[in-house]
């Protein structure tokens, strides 16, 4: 089972460093999404502040989801998506792995790019850390939750939009809990709040959402 | 012929109740509504705080109670459908949606309609006002996700599934917005009632509620006797109802 796991994960791994540019692709999209703003809004420092977390985590998770549909697309196209699920192991294991080499791929480098960001928006080093902290445990869930919308919205011909669709409403609570926390302190309160509610969602997605994801993977290749 | 508790599941014998029930269920809106609707706009007394704008309460909470049950009808037929490979259940699930979208969606209308008069705006960010859309977004995925699938045994099945994650993550929706909303800033204005109302404004909003019941319960049998139609188009039986 671990084999499996670890042979699925190092694939993954494989393909992307093998494919830098488009590996890349949802991190350039949160730099520019989020550079968008201060032209949108207009660059009072002020503003920007405010606004400053739930930009970051808007365009993190549109980046997410942008990204999460080629997780199983490309190997569903070609037919090894298949014969991974031949496997004598539950694909939950396969679904966990694809969700923690997405994260890998995606969540990691956004989370490591947004102290950078926050400084374009001139954010308080206290803000910038409760910031990554909450990216360190909403971004697993994005991408637990992408997987779940990626492995739904298998082969269908507006895949990418409708998984947009289906799975935002459900990272609600983790956009809420992960703006928050940053906007927290911002005011000058504790966010232990705002973090521990977060990882109480990862730990309920991270227990739930692979199965999900392996019954929807079971429906989609049926 | 036996009557057991699964005889309605065969499409044939749905088909033939629920084409007694059809007229009969319009018959019972038509009139339930019309009473509510008489006693709420007439019978009712005007509101002391309000005046009558209070009286979109007769659409506004029946339509909102009815929103968040048919998602969970939705989800519950769709499970059924899924576990027991009842067709029947998912055609249900599936004649479900649009109806519950439809009262999310008037929810939400009638209390733009509201807000604007009492709180002077048409929108708040309040918990129950955004987990509404938020149910209104669910319901828009389901029938995006089951439209967009072409086989009808996948799309049953997905939307199964995703109907069941919507219905578990629900609750954990309302209270991240609620608590969104206090931790972030007191509202300044909440669509919680006066905790007493009269006597004939309960009892319109009652008839109002049973008028919406008959009113889905109408929709979802014409609804699931077309999916019964297109989906067993080849079947012995229907060929005979052409006759």
């Amino acid at each position: 089972m671990r084999a499996l796991f670890v042979a699925v994960l190092m694939r993954d791994m494989r393909l992307a460093a093998r494919r830098r540019i488009e590996s890349l692709l949802p991190l350039v999209f949160f730099v520019v999404a989020v550079s968008l703003f201060p032209l949108g809004v207009g660059p009072e420092p002020q503003t920007l502040r405010l606004i400053a977390p739930g930009v970051v985590w808007v365009c993190a998770l549109l980046a997410s989801m942008l990204s999460v549909n080629s997780l199983y697309a490309t190997d569903h196209a070609d037919g090894s998506l298949e014969q991974m699920l031949l496997a004598p192991h539950h694909p939950v294991v396969i679904a966990s792995a694809k969700a923690l080499s997405h994260w890998l791929i995606t969540g990691l480098p956004l989370m490591i790019t947004a102290p950078v960001i926050g400084l374009l928006f001139d954010l308080s080093s206290a803000t910038l850390a409760t910031l990554v902290v909450g990216l360190l445990l909403g971004t697993p869930i994005l991408s637990l939750l992408g997987g779940l919308g990626a492995a739904l919205t298998l082969g269908l011909r507006s895949g990418g939009m409708l998984l947009i669709l289906i799975v935002l409403p459900l990272a609600t609570p983790a956009l809420i809990f992960g703006a928050g926390a940053a906007a927290t302190v911002e005011t000058g309160l504790s966010a232990s709040g705002h973090l521990s509610l977060l990882g109480a969602l990862l730990i309920a997605t991270a227990v739930g959402a692979p199965w999900a994801t392996a019954a929807a993977l079971r429906i989609s290749t049926e | 012929m036996s009557l057991t508790f699964f005889t309605f599941s065969s499409p044939p014998q749905f088909y033939r109740l629920t084409g007694y029930l059809v007229p009969l269920c319009w018959a019972a809106f038509a009139v339930l509504s019309a009473i509510g609707l008489y006693m709420g706009f007439f019978v009712a007394p005007t509101d002391a705080t309000q005046g009558d704008v209070y009286r979109v309460i007769f659409i506004h909470v029946p339509a909102a109670w009815m929103s968040m049950l048919l998602y969970l009808v939705m989800a519950f037929w769709a499970a059924i459908g899924w576990a027991f490979n009842a067709r029947l259940a998912s055609m249900v699930a599936r004649a479900a949606a649009p109806t519950g979208a439809l009262f999310t969606f008037l929810a939400l209308w009638t209390g733009a309609l509201w807000g604007k008069p009492t709180w002077g705006t048409w929108w708040v960010w309040d918990a129950r006002l955004t987990s509404e859309l938020i149910l209104l977004f669910l319901y828009l995925g389901f029938m995006a996700l089951v439209e967009a699938i072409d086989d009808t045994r996948r799309a049953d099945q997905a939307g199964a599934l995703l109907a069941i994650v919507g219905a578990v993550n629900v609750p954990i929706i309302y209270f991240s917005v609620k608590w969104w909303n206090t931790l972030h800033q007191g509202a300044s204005v909440s669509p919680t009632m006066a905790p007493k109302m009269a006597s004939t404004m309960l009892t319109a909003m009652m008839l109002m509620s049973l008028a919406f019941w008959a009113y889905a319960f109408a929709m979802v049998f014409m609804r699931t006797r077309a999916l019964i139609l297109e989906r067993e188009r080849g079947a012995h039986w229907i060929n005979e109802l052409k006759d």
